[in-house]
């Protein structure tokens, strides 16, 4: 039944092309399902798709200025950088206002492929920073009026710049075994009045900083960060973070591989969120394809991604314990996550990376005992927070060293674009499920933990709450599972129609999102992930100003970011 | 009551009768004898409690531990000491070789001596003389002078905050250790270690003697002795999650070595000194009227009665150690400078004033 | 011939035992001297029974380690639970993850840095050969490129119970190793091949003339 859905889907889609499609199946074919009936598929090809407006790089930060403070767009979703070969270079900037919800998608396009400039956003957004080092790093795009042009991802004495398609990058980059030069200056490209551009050189760090290295090998940083901190005693100046320690590039590699390839790579992003990651990709390209997956799969879906955000969660407590020297809280934590690798390993045959998801739906019917072991896990579960609450969050050290410490407010972490359980530990509504519901979030109860103090404390609190959240999320969900198919049927070779879709999920610790941009191939012509580390990162030296360098440790801890997610 | 004095006397006998030894030269035999005795006793312990870490760490932590070196992983630290020792001991440029290679020597040699001021039994002391107290503290603060030297020689940015954090903490532990001490002595009335265990083996333990300052005097020595060990909460100096090692970040081989074993042998010294001044050293529990019992308590050996007990605080401090998180170093010093420090001295003026008004049972 | 033994696991259940044989052979190529080799066998059984890793993981393999150190499998039986920070106090350097051209230098470092005997197990695909990043531009595909490894343990990432096997037979390594001979220093003294290297150039220049 589901097979004719699927095809009635892709013909609709087809039908767009051509118009010479077979008539649709009737929609009353659909399988018994506990959703409520949802009007029949439009005849539009994507729901995902985007449809950038148009700008000049002249008029771009007069317009972008305009949607920040006429229409409220304060949130910097996603700014992605795009080689277009012979059309330019491309930047597209994805809007939204965090009130209202509105979106707005801006795409400015530079010919000249030798100097080529666009005016910088960072006076608007502060994540806008960041994410331009990014596009300058990959695609040499530079911005002008932005403070830190440095490299993000590359060494700093990397040739050329690897995402372009006539980038010769193995060539000029060997192998450096010599130690990476990190400057002290750093430049910024302004754009004077008769038009030139002038480099002007800043210094990063003050004459009389003491600068310590924390990273890239470092207990705490959770993987391969690099935190340069200036120091006034114990207090911290200021933080620059040094990412690309783990760039595998990614994106680069997944525009040579077919989509069911690109799959595999998702799962390595953030191996705490590789459910979600993974559902990201598959539900972008099915929504861009038109397949609609059966309810199952939503179901199974959602099932997944909530018991992976408990494992990212218990795996997020674990190691705060862990930073702040609570060895044994650790252990427990690690004790409890087991019991959901033993879930996952059943269905998945994995532990970390499940390779779950795919497109269509997903890799294997969930296992006969699953049900069974999920519902012996929730009242487990239940009762092992509150003995993580007892050993660990009523400790009074804990709470001295958490609370009031590394306080972001609203308007920072929207700023930052900081999404998950940072943001709303700040007061900023941005659980996706709740605001644009995908899978089956539609039809279950649930609460957006958020508060209000935005200090390390609250942070901790709503990935504590955010489990109970979830698991109340699978009690409803593991009793109705609907029967169906756990896979549709796919074309041997996955094609994408022509345009730019996005579709995002709200992953373990954010909103990661997918951009893919498709010229009709097999393969994605550009793959971009919004990363839901790199904003946690760009607020750490905001969130550590002033404090302790052993802040920066529960800081570091609580905004619980993953260093493959960041620099993917 | 066995009395350790026997033997030492029959030693000397045996020296200068037996084998014809002058004077000096019995008592520089017995020197010897006793040097070796100390640190075969230090290495010993170092083992132990190395081994009792990592065992109490897995049972708080539901786990097994050592399992496989021996019977219940008995052999594991042997074989830790067997690498130790053959591991190669890194010299760096650009540091201060001859103060890098003697810091260890320094906290080594403070928690050796320190440890000879142990009263192992009745008539066991090695060091003991009128202000034995005074001796102890003093020499226990050498330590810090290696940690200081330890981070500053490493050429190392983080070794230095460390070592910094380290001199700041141990200083101002040394206070409320000292004052709490103090406490003790108002109620034994003096500052030899023997004396202060005779007068608990003839008056009953000093924490039910000094009931309410004790308990108190017991409490912030246990915080502050803690403290003093760098060991968790308060193992700032080497906090894994901050400062990768801290001091001895730059330390390889034995020289790592000495700091690892001067850790736990500084725990059972803190513990030990515990087990002396507040719960009766090598005197065996007593209780008035069970005439019976004292005399089953009384055949153990005073040995193992102090060791024993020092076990027993050693467990004590490892349970904190599993349990809490880590403090702050500003929190840290607030902690001592604003809370124990003001506690100890009043509580010094209420234990003064029980021992001046006979409030003592 | 010299076969370790590892507690509870029978030597022929061990994989791949004609490397670790030809390894074994290679190792006493010279012979030795009874009293000698007694103090060796001691000083092995101490090395394979207390190597303690340096906590280094890049990516999700570090994830997995974490699992070995946690209570299920509790790395802690063997004696490795004691993870060092400092590189110059481990013995042992799991690669747990992706090394990219820019981590290559700083590994390279971190082993410099540790003390002898040292040893690496790559963990993972990624460290083995880059893994699935193998195409990618900014990943070095393998470890074995730029430090000596030891034990390969593969997986993507491997299972818990793999860590254990791979630092087993780091163990049985080790267990077959002279330190009164050749592999107590296992790169040569910088100042030597220095001197070689010198030496070299100079028969070079005389042959040239």
């Amino acid at each position: 039944m589901s097979e004719d859905l699927n095809k009635t889907a892709q013909s609709q889609q087809a039908a767009s092309a051509t118009p010479a499609a077979k008539p649709a199946a009737p929609a009353a074919a659909k399988p018994a399902a506990a959703r409520p009936a949802t009007p029949a598929a439009p005849a539009k090809p994507a729901v995902n798709e985007m449809k950038p407006k148009q700008v000049e790089a002249a008029k771009l930060h007069d317009e972008l200025k305009r949607l920040h403070d006429q229409e409220g767009m304060d949130f910097l979703l996603s700014l992605t950088g795009v080689d277009r070969e012979d059309d330019g270079l491309a930047v597209v900037y994805q809007l939204e206002n965090t009130t209202t919800l509105k979106q707005a998608i801006l795409e400015c396009v530079v010919t000249d492929r030798e100097n080529p400039l666009v005016p910088s956003a960072a006076d608007l957004w502060n994540i806008a920073c960041t994410y331009e080092r990014e596009v300058y790093d990959f695609y040499g795009i530079k911005f002008t009026g932005h403070p830190d042009m440095r490299r993000l991802f590359m060494r700093e004495d990397w040739v050329g710049y690897p995402f372009r398609k006539d980038d010769e990058t193995e060539k000029n980059n060997p192998l450096r075994m010599t130690n990476e030069p990190l400057s002290d200056t750093t430049t910024e490209y302004v754009l004077t009045e008769d038009g030139k551009v002038e480099a002007v050189e800043h210094a990063i760090f003050q004459e009389d900083d003491y600068v310590i290295n924390i990273g890239p090998q470092h207990p705490s940083t959770h993987g391969v960060l690099h935190f340069r901190v200036a120091l006034e005693g114990e207090r911290i100046r200021k933080i620059d973070p040094v990412l690309g320690y783990i760039h595998r590039g990614v994106e680069k590699i997944s525009e040579k591989m077919t989509y069911p390839q690109t799959l595999a790579l998702t799962d390595r992003l953030d191996y705490l969120g590789a459910m979600q990651n993974r559902h990201a990709l598959c539900m972008c390209i099915e929504q861009a394809m038109g397949v609609e997956v059966s309810d199952r799969v939503q179901v199974i879906r959602t099932i997944m991604d909530e018991l992976q955000r408990i494992d990212s969660h218990i795996l997020f407590f674990s190691c705060l314990c862990q930073d702040l020297g609570a060895t044994t809280a650790f252990l427990y934590g690690f004790r409890d996550r087991e019991k959901i690798l033993d879930i996952f390993e059943e269905t998945c045959g994995g532990r970390l990376i499940l390779n779950y998801n795919t497109i269509g739906g997903v890799m294997a019917d969930i296992h006969p005992n699953f049900v069974k072991r999920v519902k012996e896990f929730i009242p487990y579960m239940r009762k092992n927070i509150q003995e993580y609450h007892d050993i660990f969050t009523g400790n009074v050290i804990f709470q001295n060293r958490s609370k009031g410490v590394g306080v972001l407010s609203k308007e920072q972490v929207i700023s930052f674009g900081c999404t998950g359980g940072t943001g709303r530990a700040s007061g900023w509504h941005n659980d996706l499920r709740k605001l644009r519901p995908y899978a089956a979030y539609d039809r279950v109860q649930f609460n957006e933990v958020t508060r209000t103090e935005g200090d390390s404390f609250a942070r901790y609190m709503i990935r504590l709450d955010e489990i109970l959240e979830s698991l109340h999320i699978i009690e409803q969900l593991i009793d109705n599972i609907p029967e169906g198919n756990f896979r549709e049927k796919m074309k041997p070779i996955i094609k994408l129609p022509v345009g730019q879709f996005y579709s995002e999920v709200e992953g373990s610790r954010g909103r990661f999102g997918v951009y893919i941009e498709s010229k009709g191939d097999k393969s994605p012509y550009r793959l971009h992930y919004r990363s839901t580390g790199l904003p946690l990162v760009a607020v750490m030296d905001t969130a550590c100003k002033d404090n302790m360098i052993a802040d920066l440790i529960t800081i570091g801890g609580t905004v619980d970011y993953v260093v493959p997610d960041i620099d993917r | 009551m066995f009395n350790f004095t026997t033997i030492t006397n029959w030693l000397h006998s045996f020296l200068t009768t037996t084998c014809g030894f002058a004077e000096w030269g019995a008592i520089l035999t017995e020197s010897v004898l006793v040097a070796l005795v100390i640190i075969t006793l230090y290495a010993v312990f170092a083992i132990a409690l190395i081994y009792m870490e990592r065992k109490v760490c897995a049972f708080f932590q539901c786990r097994l531990g050592p399992m496989r070196v021996g019977k219940w992983g008995l052999l594991q630290v042997f074989s830790d000491v067997f690498k130790m020792l053959t591991k190669e001991i890194i010299s760096m440029r650009q540091t201060d070789q001859f103060l890098h290679n003697l810091a260890p020597f320094l906290v080594v040699m403070a928690s050796m001596i320190t440890f000879a001021c142990l009263p192992w039994n009745q008539g066991a002391h090695i060091i003991d003389f009128n202000v034995g107290v005074f001796f102890f503290l003093a020499i226990s603060s050498i330590g810090v002078v290696g940690i200081l030297l330890a981070g500053w020689s490493s050429n190392n940015k983080f070794s230095l905050i460390g070592a910094m954090r380290s001199g700041a903490q141990i200083i101002s532990y040394e206070l409320s250790i000292g004052l709490t001490m103090l406490a003790m002595i108002c109620l034994t009335g003096t500052m030899s270690f023997s004396e202060i265990c005779n007068d608990q083996y003839v008056n009953g333990w000093n924490i039910v003697r000094g009931h309410v300052p004790a308990v108190i005097a017991f409490i912030i020595y246990l915080v502050a002795g803690n403290a003093e060990c760098n060991r968790g909460p308060f193992d700032l100096p080497e906090c894994e999650s901050e400062l990768t090692a801290g001091y001895h970040t730059e330390y390889s081989g034995m020289h790592f070595g000495y700091y690892y074993l001067a850790e736990y042998l500084n725990l059972f010294i803190c513990a030990g000194m515990a087990s002396t001044i507040f719960l009766g050293g090598w005197a065996p529990l007593q209780i008035a009227g069970l005439d019976g019992f004292n005399a089953v308590m009384a055949f153990i050996p005073g040995a193992v009665w102090f060791v024993g007990k020092a076990f027993f605080v050693v467990f004590l401090l490892m349970w904190l150690r599993w349990t809490f998180p880590r403090l702050r170093i500003d929190q840290i010093l607030s902690l001592e400078w604003k809370y124990l420090i003001p506690f100890t001295m009043v509580n010094l003026v209420l234990m003064a004033l029980c021992v001046a008004m006979g409030w003592t049972f | 011939m010299k076969r370790a033994k590892i507690k509870s696991i029978p030597y022929e259940e061990f994989k791949d035992n004609e490397t670790y044989e030809k390894l074994v052979e290679e190792l006493n190529a010279g012979g030795a001297n009874v009293i000698v080799k007694k103090l060796d066998d001691l000083i092995d059984w101490g090395r394979s029974n207390s190597l303690w890793p340096l906590t280094f993981a890049t990516s999700c393999c570090g994830i997995e380690f974490m699992a070995v150190c946690a209570a299920r499998y509790d790395i802690a039986r063997f004696g490795f639970e004691v993870t060092r920070n400092s590189p110059r106090q481990a013995d042992v350097i799991l690669v747990c993850g992706t090394i990219t051209t820019k981590m290559a230098p700083v590994l390279r470092c971190l082993y410099d840095q540790m003390a002898d005997p040292k040893y690496v197990v790559a963990i993972g695909g990624c460290s083995i050969s880059g893994g699935p990043f193998n195409k990618s531009y900014h990943v070095l595909n393998g470890v074995d490129k730029i430090i000596p490894v030891d034990v390969y343990v593969p997986g993507c990432p491997p299972r818990p119970e793999s860590f254990l096997y791979g630092m087993m037979q780091l163990q049985r390594i080790v267990k077959v190793e002279n330190f009164f001979g050749t592999t107590n220093r296992k790169e040569k003294d910088p100042y030597k091949v220095e001197a070689e290297i010198k030496e070299e150039h100079i028969y070079n220049q005389e042959e040239q003339a």
